[in-house]
């Protein structure tokens, strides 16, 4: 029978349904869930340093840090809930607890960490109970590296080709930004003679966030397009310049207030564009058929040895 | 209900004798409620419904080539192993007693994770009521013991519902009988139990690729890697934990 085989192709390397998606975009909202992906990952991250302030005896900074990890966590969640269809149901997320879900194992983390953040700082704050406040402080540190890291596996989780091929990536790019972010903004918020650990973080999250995205853009081949092209091409080459330049001006904002009000600005910035990049390139990828059928034709013809 | 265990239920879509009726997708918004998916003169062929999603559950597919027209109802795969399900965070994604996969919308909270984790863009969020919706291959009629509405408003029988393996051997007769006569292109499309949901089920009899129907050519269910996802992340959260240490140790 003859047939034509390009009438609805819209590259000649691939066919589709009329250059329909196959897979469905992630329906998740701008600002709430990138925000939230930022959020998560300062508050995480900063209820490690604070650990590890309290544990070297850096009072000030754990004090700093402490802080950041309940406001990052509370205002997270509240960007969480807001962001569910039926936001009145979101006790739902804690009706089961689900191992296969990341999103049932990050609410439960979610819950346990805002939990114990809120004790710590409520303990803190008020003096009260200062052995229970320290004991939720070093179990948010628990909490604290998987918040910071837990999101990588709630992208990746998905059909989404831009996201599920980077899931050896994803999460160190999420956790160097989190240090980044919660270095940045523990430094802002501590006197600068005391704020060298502050800096140190941000100036190592800022050097892994930079090279995860590197490596990943590297290793994803087609499927870094997405993260190179249009909007989020934008947002990730403007995340680049901000970590970097933030890093940078991190290592010596010892020298002066502004420096570090600048350096925390941009890693702040480089964080959030960061998180906003990656939900694009994860709409991109889903939005053209391109992204779902040539790699699985790949993988067929590789599997196959050719059809 | 019985106590006898039921066998796995499912539809065998033979898209071979599928004459673009459209009567499935009638019968299904009219059997189980469907709202509205609005009307939209799309310039490309005789579908104006576009695609699966939260208000279409029968999704007629028409492709126009030369010398012939290929018309597929697609559905819901009710896969295996199915990721909407593995990811849902409340329980509201559940599987039957037939082993098919249903939302209870009492439940579902509309976080939206299902919808990025179906591999063929099922399952979808209707933003009208928060709330995620798709094919629950009639699990009332089900239950009370009928055939789903699609398949019973099927005029010509390319939607066949059944128990899955006789379903499936029904459907490698009926493959086996066009290739005898010369229709090589005919080929099942997930009624494979080794395919990367572990079978759907819910498949297909189709005439071209899987890709011209908008169909992906070789979907995994995406929590297959779960697990190693989990070590990556654990290993970037003991990193973090090392490296702020690290930030910390250097101090005193």
């Amino acid at each position: 029978m003859p047939r034509r085989r390009d009438e609805m192709v819209p590259e000649a390397e691939f066919r589709s349904y009329y250059g329909q998606p196959i897979v469905k975009k992630p329906i998740w909202h701008e600002p709430h869930m990138p925000t939230y992906l930022y959020l998560g990952g300062l508050s995480g991250a900063a209820s490690v340093m604070a650990v590890a302030a309290r544990l070297s005896g850096a009072d000030r900074l754990a004090r700093a840090s402490q802080m950041i990890a309940f406001g990052g966590g509370a205002a997270g969640a509240g960007f969480l809930v807001a962001e569910l269809g039926r936001p009145e149901r979101f006790l739902n997320m804690l009706r089961v607890f689900k191992v296969t879900s990341p999103m049932s194992v990050g609410s439960w983390t979610l819950a346990a960490h805002g939990g114990l953040t809120s004790v710590g700082a409520a303990s803190a704050v008020t003096g009260v109970l200062p052995v229970v406040g320290d004991a939720a402080t070093l179990a948010s540190g628990v909490t604290g590296a998987l918040m910071a890291t837990y999101t990588a596996v709630l992208l990746a989780d998905t059909a989404v080709p831009a996201w599920h091929e980077a899931m050896r990536e994803l999460p160190f790019l999420f956790a160097g930004s989190a240090t980044a972010s919660a270095g940045a903004m523990a430094m802002l918020t501590t006197p600068r003679r005391l704020a060298g650990p502050a800096r140190a973080a941000a100036v190592t999250g800022a050097a892994v966030e930079t090279a995860a995205g590197a490596l990943m853009e590297r290793r994803l081949g087609m499927l870094a397009e997405p993260y190179r092209t249009g909007r989020a091409g934008r947002l990730m080459r403007a995340s680049r310049a901000l970590t970097v330049g933030g890093g940078l001006l991190a290592a010596v904002a010892g020298r002066s207030r502004t420096l570090t009000a600048l350096s925390a600005a941009a890693i702040t910035a480089g964080a959030l564009c960061t998180r906003f990049g990656v939900l694009e390139a994860g709409r991109v990828s889903a939005a053209d058929p391109k992204y779902t059928v040539v790699p699985q034709r790949d993988r067929l013809t590789a599997r196959l040895g050719g059809r | 209900m019985d106590e006898t265990p039921t066998r796995r239920m499912g539809f065998f879509t033979d898209t071979s004798v599928c004459i673009g009726c459209k009567a499935c997708e009638v019968a299904c918004k009219e059997w189980n409620d469907v709202p509205d998916d609005g009307f939209v003169f799309r310039a490309t062929s005789y579908d104006n419904t576009g695609a699966l999603g939260a208000d279409t559950w029968r999704h007629v597919a028409f492709i126009e080539q030369d010398g012939r027209w290929l018309m597929s109802s697609d559905v819901c795969k009710h896969c295996t192993n199915a990721a909407c399900l593995d990811v849902c965070p409340t329980g509201a994604l559940f599987r039957t007693e037939f082993d098919t996969v249903v939302v209870q919308s009492d439940i579902c909270n509309g976080c939206g994770y299902c919808v990025p984790a179906c591999p063929y863009g099922v399952i979808d969020r209707r933003e009208r009521d928060g709330r995620a919706w798709k094919c629950t291959m009639c699990y009332d009629r089900l239950r009370g013991g009928l055939e789903p509405a699609c398949a019973k408003a099927c005029p010509t029988t390319s939607i066949q519902f059944g128990p899955l393996d006789e379903l499936r051997e029904r459907a490698q007769e009926r493959v086996e009988r066009l290739h005898a006569e010369g229709r090589t292109d005919a080929r099942l499309y997930g009624e494979s139990p080794d395919d990367g949901v572990g079978g759907t089920g819910a498949f297909f009899l189709l005439l071209d690729e899987p890709e011209t129907y908008g169909l992906p050519p070789d979907p995994v269910v995406t929590t297959r890697d779960l697990g190693e996802m989990w070590r990556w992340a654990g290993v970037a959260a003991f990193g973090l934990a090392g490296a702020v240490a690290a930030c910390f140790l250097r101090r005193s």
